[in-house]
């Protein structure tokens, strides 16, 4: 199998991996972010990476490879329930340095096949009150922990699996829409019409085959779509759309057992120092939902807000074609 | 012809005149309307609506809840009156029950009218999961219908009994009325089945209908939205649905006593006491109205208090208005006069009743919609607000004639007055020596 020869070929390169200790567990699925099964592409240049003991080392930029998706990996409907042993996803979104580029939402709306008119990914043009300054905010399904809408579907169309990941069962939701009425995140959409995603999965040379793990691909009429964290992307050891598509590296992806994040340009961090160093928090944590994703408050940032304002539209999230 | 038969012929359901078959045509017509509506709906997908991923619930919704609330007045009608035995209650009792299991069919179908994929819907049995409020709805609405039917049904025996005799030169009608009879012949046996039947039912009505209110109150207070997450919801809900039961049994009473010209059997005294419970009803609506919205201008966070504000003052303030004053407000103030609670002023009332509670639970339903957590961005303007498409016009007004009609069929083939018990009350009950029939 090509799958195969293209381990052997890269079993040096991921056994040096293994010793650097970037890899706690060892499983395939652990190379979140480096993508040790990509073709054997070494391109000679040289990336910084960071351990979870904090090290620094220099790995190759082909093994960072990140692009790109395909959908050989889905897996079966009792796979895709029960999620990723041994693990727990999370995010960790940098508000000081989101300048509203958008490259996420533009990754996360074409990988994903959005053609509606409401993205899974937006961000937000926020300001709390009157006397603190505005700042950009990107918001996707917060995975929570107590997710509100799986404990209201009343056919267990939407689940939480035991990797920490909320997914939508599109071939058994009933289109209650009591999940998107329960979540105070408001990032459910509702697929009002038959979704016409034939144009893009044409241009993405996409053959459409459903997997919960892969939302929106295709889209089901009449049921609930949302950000699914992109477990089609882990699997192959790759990071999700926005975490990767981001010129910013606003975006951290990682497993919290690892205490890890990874961010689009190939660095980790240790997740809980980063928590402890920056002041992360979770968003509407008072109302108990404890979601996996956490924000890095908006301070010290890179950017002046305003500039963002080039790309803000309040009446667009999907870019429609010409 | 002995008295005994003179009320058998008064009280035997009757062909419609003019009146009732242009009634009946007109609904039909609606209900065809809304049929078609429907289909369009399930073809085009609900994009034909007017909700979006903001508004995610509208009109069906709130017309589901109001169907609830009035199928509360089957209860009304076991409880306050029928355990009570109070003989007033007699010419009132089966008017209830008809328009509670008229309004309890409704509200089931409704709701399958908002699902996305109705063509899912054993799912619901196939994968129920019992945490979530939606599947304790489709419990208690499946009982509520099944004791709704048993309620309205087994009074009827001896009627139909009655009707199957009466109506015996008309052999098919003679014979459906024996056939749903169930053999009834009036033995000593029989009658003790029947009240002992009728008892348990009665009572089992009583919590049933508490815990429909609580469940659909609670369809709303299990979310964290703004309006909706509240204690408070599950009898504010409860005291809602007296008061829509009680006028809508006033209204149909109203319409009946008119068309079948019952003057002697539902009288001014009977317009009168329902009067004073359609002001009890309110006042104690109106004491949850204050707890649910008075209270919370006091103490509200920013966000509450803007949803207020949006009532108060804000887009829907004219509605909300209307619906307080001319549903709780007015009715109090006219009918605690004995002068208001003849029957036209009452009728007029309790239909203003049944209108601004119909609007009142889309009151409920919309605004705390608008105002997520998050702030409404990046999706086209039309989706930051919401009134009523016109698909969804169509299909909630046929799911009202649709009700209007159930409620129509059963009175042009049931009596709607007991006529065994009225006739029992009065003494001028005939039977044969061994007490049958
Ligand atoms: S809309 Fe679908 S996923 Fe959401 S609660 Fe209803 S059945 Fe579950």
């Amino acid at each position: 199998m090509k799958k195969e020869k293209g381990l052997s070929k890269q079993d040096s390169g991921r056994r040096k991996f293994l010793k650097m200790g970037i890899f706690a567990s060892g499983a395939a699925v652990t190379a979140v972010g480096l993508n040790v099964f990509a073709d054997d592409k070494t391109t000679g240049k040289k990336v910084k990476v960071m351990t979870t003991d904090g090290k620094t080392v220099e790995v190759d930029s082909g093994s960072l490879e990140k692009e790109s998706c395909c959908n050989s990996h889905a897996v079966s409907n009792e796979e895709a329930r029960e999620g990723m042993p041994g693990k727990k996803f999370v995010m960790v979104v940098d508000l000081s340095r989101c300048r509203n580029a958008l490259k996420c939402q533009d990754s996360c709306n074409k990988n994903h096949f959005i053609t509606g008119h409401n993205a899974w990914l937006k961000v937000y043009n926020m300001r709390e009150s009157a006397d603190t300054a505005p700042y950009w905010m990107p918001m996707m399904c917060q995975h929570c922990d107590e997710p509100a809408c799986v404990t209201v579907c009343p056919v267990d169309a939407t689940f939480k699996r035991r990797d920490g990941i909320v997914l939508i069962d599109n071939e058994r939701c009933i289109g209650c829409r009591f999940c998107m009425a329960a979540c105070p995140y408001s990032t459910r959409i509702f697929n009002w019409s038959e979704p016409d995603q034939k144009a893009a999965m044409e241009a993405a040379d996409h053959s459409p085959k459903y997997s919960p793990e892969h939302a929106g691909s295709p889209s089901i009429k009449g049921t609930v779509d949302k950000c699914d964290f992109c477990p089609h992307m882990t699997r192959q050891g790759k990071l999700p759309h926005c975490v990767s598509a981001c010129p910013n590296d606003v975006f951290l992806y990682g497993d919290a057992y690892e205490d890890t994040v990874t961010n689009g340009s190939g660095q980790s961090y240790r997740l809980s120092k980063l928590l402890e160093d920056k002041a992360g928090y979770r968003y509407l944590d008072r109302l108990g939902t404890h979601p996996s994703v956490y924000y890095l408050p908006p301070a010290e940032r890179s950017d002046d807000f305003v500039d963002g304002l080039e790309n803000y539209t309040e009446f667009e999230s999907v870019r429609k074609p010409e | 012809m002995s008295k005994y038969d003179e009320l058998i012929v008064e009280l035997a359901p009757r062909k419609f005149q003019r009146y009732g078959k242009i009634w009946t045509t007109g609904l039909i017509i609606v209900v065809i309307l809304g049929i078609i509506a429907y289909i369009d709906q399930i073809i085009k997908g609900q994009e034909v609506t007017n909700m979006r991923d903001y508004v995610l619930w509208g009109v069906y919704i709130s017309n589901f809840v109001f169907f609830v609330a009035i199928s509360f007045v089957g209860s009304l009608g076991a409880a306050i009156l029928r355990l009570t035995k109070k003989a007033w209650r007699t010419p009132l009792v089966r008017i209830a029950e008809i328009i509670a299991f008229a309004a309890i069919i409704m509200a089931g179908i409704t709701i399958i009218l908002d699902m996305g994929r109705p063509d899912r819907l054993l799912n619901l049995f196939i994968h129920g999961r019992l945490q979530s409020p939606i599947t304790w709805d489709v419990i208690i609405i499946t009982t509520y219908i099944a004791i709704s039917l048993l309620i309205l049904f087994i009074p009827l025996l001896p009627d139909l009994a009655i009707l199957s005799k009466y109506f015996e030169g008309k052999t098919w009608l003679s014979k459906w009325y024996g056939f749903f009879s169930l053999k009834w012949t009036g033995s000593k046996k029989q009658w003790e089945i029947q009240s002992k039947s009728i008892q348990i039912v009665a009572v089992l009505i009583i919590p049933v209908a508490l815990i429909l209110q609580t469940v659909d109150a609670w369809l709303f207070s299990t979310t964290y939205r703004i309006g909706w997450d509240s204690t408070n919801f599950g009898p504010y809900f409860i005291a809602g649905a007296f008061v829509v039961g009680t006028g809508g049994l006033i209204s149909v009473m109203y319409v009946l006593r008119k068309a079948y010209h019952l003057e002697n059997h539902i009288t001014n005294m009977h317009f009168d006491k329902m009067g004073r419970l359609l002001v009890f009803a309110c006042l104690v609506y109106l004491y949850f109205n204050i707890n649910e919205y008075l209270l919370p201008a006091f103490t509200a966070p920013k966000a509450e208090t803007e949803h207020l504000d949006e009532l108060f003052t804000g887009l829907y303030a004219p509605l909300f208005w209307f619906v307080t004053i001319g549903g709780l407000i007015l009715p109090i103030l006219i009918l605690i006069f004995p002068k208001g609670r003849k029957p036209l002023p009452l009728f007029i009332i309790a239909l203003l009743v049944v209108v601004t509670s119909w609007w009142k639970r889309y009151l409920i339903v919309v605004p705390s919609l608008l105002h997520p957590f998050m702030p409404m961005q990046g999706v086209p303007e039309s989706w930051h607000s919401y009134f009523p498409s016109l698909h969804e016009w169509a299909i909630v007004s046929g799911t009202l004639a649709m009700a209007l009609l159930i409620i129509t069929i059963l009175v042009r083939y049931l009596p709607i007055i007991p006529i065994y018990r009225t006739a029992k009350e009065q003494g001028i009950l005939e039977t044969d020596k061994e007490g049958q029939l």
